[in-house]
């Protein structure tokens, strides 16, 4: 193995070896809002006319799901290995700030992939939606993981308390994909509303997945992929270059 | 070419009132080849933050550090390959059994196949029967001995070690040490920090003594021990020291020690006791170690005695 692919390896092992905490906690906590939601909601509310409520929100709780753990991964690890001050031992290696990278995100899209494939066949059992298009649902899954791996990266070389790292999670990560539509069509909120969340970036990474399944989204896949794509590069730039200046972690 | 050069290394930290502090003051020496050299200084003295330039995990404000003719900055790959660097802090990842450590560090240097390496150092360390253990069940020396390991995983040909038998029992210090001079005798080069004086003078041929940031002393060993006064008067007292030579006295409680260059200077202090009519226990006469040269060097009278002489 070279020197990135032992990191990654040990990214993945280290999520891995706590998988109850990293992989079942999120499937249930998922499970647990399909069947209270799904309950609440399946005859009230209804979606792109023919789409029962609970199959509408399979996608959107995987991709929530895919999203939160792939941002815990990469942040929590950094942030652990920071203050336990064992980080130290991937400092004294020769590996690039590309192999950082490659190694942080890609365990980052190995959890968020299996947290996503278990929410999946855990609520499939509730409600089977459709496969219209299963390479979007994979495109818009790597890129959503990979995308908030990054983020959780810069996140995890920026705190230097596990406080900050909470609010970060708590302040900007969750709203973010809350408010993105997870639960709902945008097309069901008021015009002021639909337009804020055509700023968020996360709608497009759930509203592309959802296409995906039902072949029916809010916006085209298309400009979503566009949008998700430039977003992902942006973080991505910006995260490469933190490891290259070895921002906060030497000094 | 030099193990390890240091050219005019400053290092200057933000300080908490707005200010500067200056950790390193344009601190220049070599290390040659198959060297076992010892970096001595008082805590501040910035030892811990030339290695942490030397390994990359802080940047130098100006100068230039070079391992075996690698730039630690523009090529780092190659430097940090020749090195391996066991830092201060007790450090371990929980997840990982000792030998998982251990394959996970040789992987990220890419170096393949190294059981057999890993197996002999294992064993060397005292390591054998807690392989399969994980990290955290390990006691505070077990851990020291896992982070010795890690640093000599990939066979750097320099080895660094930054205070390794800080609160380390006596077995470990020998185990240690006769792994770390065998593998200098076999060619690695080593760069040791330490508290424990008697260690260094035991081990390293060549010596540096860093004091707030500058050289202070660069010397063979042989060469710091003739400089200094040959030899010191110990004595037991309750009393006070006559006062025209309290001043040279390393005193620890009621222990005395007087820094004499030759058999005059003991008659003198002897018969200044004597006059003054104090009683004295236990009198021997030893050789200077480098404890007190260190402490010499520290209060600067061992600059003042190079110009002199």
């Amino acid at each position: 193995m070279a020197g990135w692919q032992t990191l990654l390896y040990k990214e993945v092992l280290r999520f891995w070896k706590v998988s109850f905490q990293t992989v079942a906690a999120p499937v249930l906590t998922a499970m647990l809002y399909l069947l209270i939601f799904g309950h609440v909601l399946e005859s009230h509310v209804k979606v792109y006319g023919t789409v029962s409520y609970t199959a509408f929100l399979v996608p959107g709780l995987v991709m929530m799901s895919v999203l939160q753990n792939s941002f815990a991964n990469s942040s929590s690890s950094l942030i652990q290995s920071k203050i336990m001050g064992n980080l130290v031992f991937v400092l004294l290696t020769p590996l690039s700030h590309w192999s950082w990278f490659v190694a942080y995100v890609g365990s980052s899209i190995a959890r968020g992939l299996a947290v996503g494939t278990g929410v999946f066949v855990v609520t499939a059992a509730f409600a089977r939606p459709s496969f219209v298009a299963p390479l979007w649902i994979l495109v818009f899954a790597v890129l959503g993981a990979g995308m908030l791996g990054a983020l959780g990266l810069i996140a995890g070389l920026w705190a230097e308390k596990f406080d900050q790292m909470a609010a970060f999670q708590n302040f900007v990560i969750m709203p973010m994909t809350f408010l993105s539509g997870v639960f709902y069509s945008i097309h069901s909120l008021p015009e002021f509303w639909q337009r804020v969340s055509h700023l968020n970036p996360f709608f497009y990474m759930i509203d592309g997945f959802r296409y995906g399944f039902f072949g029916v989204s809010d916006v085209s896949p298309w400009l979503s992929l566009g949008i998700v794509g430039s977003a992902m590069l942006v973080v991505s730039a910006i995260a490469v270059h933190l490891l290259r200046i070895g921002y906060k972690i030497r000094g | 070419m030099p193990a390890i050069s240091f050219q005019s290394v400053s290092k200057t930290f933000p300080s908490a009132r707005g200010g500067k502090l200056t950790a390193l003051d344009g601190v220049s020496f070599d290390i040659e080849e198959g060297e076992f050299f010892g970096l001595l200084g008082p805590n501040g003295a910035g030892k811990t933050t030339l290695i942490s330039i030397l390994a990359g995990l802080s940047r130098a404000t100006a100068g230039r550090v070079a391992v075996r003719g690698h730039d630690v900055v523009s090529d780092y790959a190659a430097a940090r390959r020749q090195l391996g660097v066991v830092p201060q802090e007790l450090v371990f990842d929980p997840f990982f059994t000792v030998r998982e450590a251990l394959r996970i560090q040789s992987g990220y240097f890419g170096v393949k196949n190294n059981e057999a390496w890993i197996g002999e150092l294992l064993e060397s360390l005292g390591l054998a029967d807690k392989a399969h253990s994980n990290m955290r069940q390990l006691s505070g020396g077990m851990k020291r001995r896992v982070l010795v390991a890690q640093a000599l995983v990939h066979k750097p040909p320099v080895i660094v070690l930054d205070e390794p038998t800080a609160g380390v029992d006596v077995e470990l210090r020998q185990t240690l040490w006769q792994f770390i001079a065998r593998l200098n005798r076999q060619g690695h080069t080593v760069l040791l920090t330490t508290h424990y004086l008697e260690e260094a003078e035991a081990l390293c041929n060549r010596i540096a003594m860093l004091k707030t940031g500058r050289v202070v002393a660069l010397e063979r060993t042989s060469e710091l021990l003739k400089a200094a006064s040959s030899n010191v008067l110990r004595f037991k007292m309750d009393s006070q020291l006559p006062p025209e030579f309290a001043h040279k006295a390393r005193v620890t409680g009621r222990i005395v020690q007087l820094p004499a260059h030759d058999a005059h200077e003991i008659e003198d202090y002897l018969s200044a006791i004597r006059r003054a009519g104090l009683r004295v226990e236990d009198v021997e006469i030893r050789k200077a170690d480098l404890e007190d040269v260190f402490l010499d060097v520290m209060s600067a009278g061992y600059q003042q005695q190079k110009v002199a002489a």
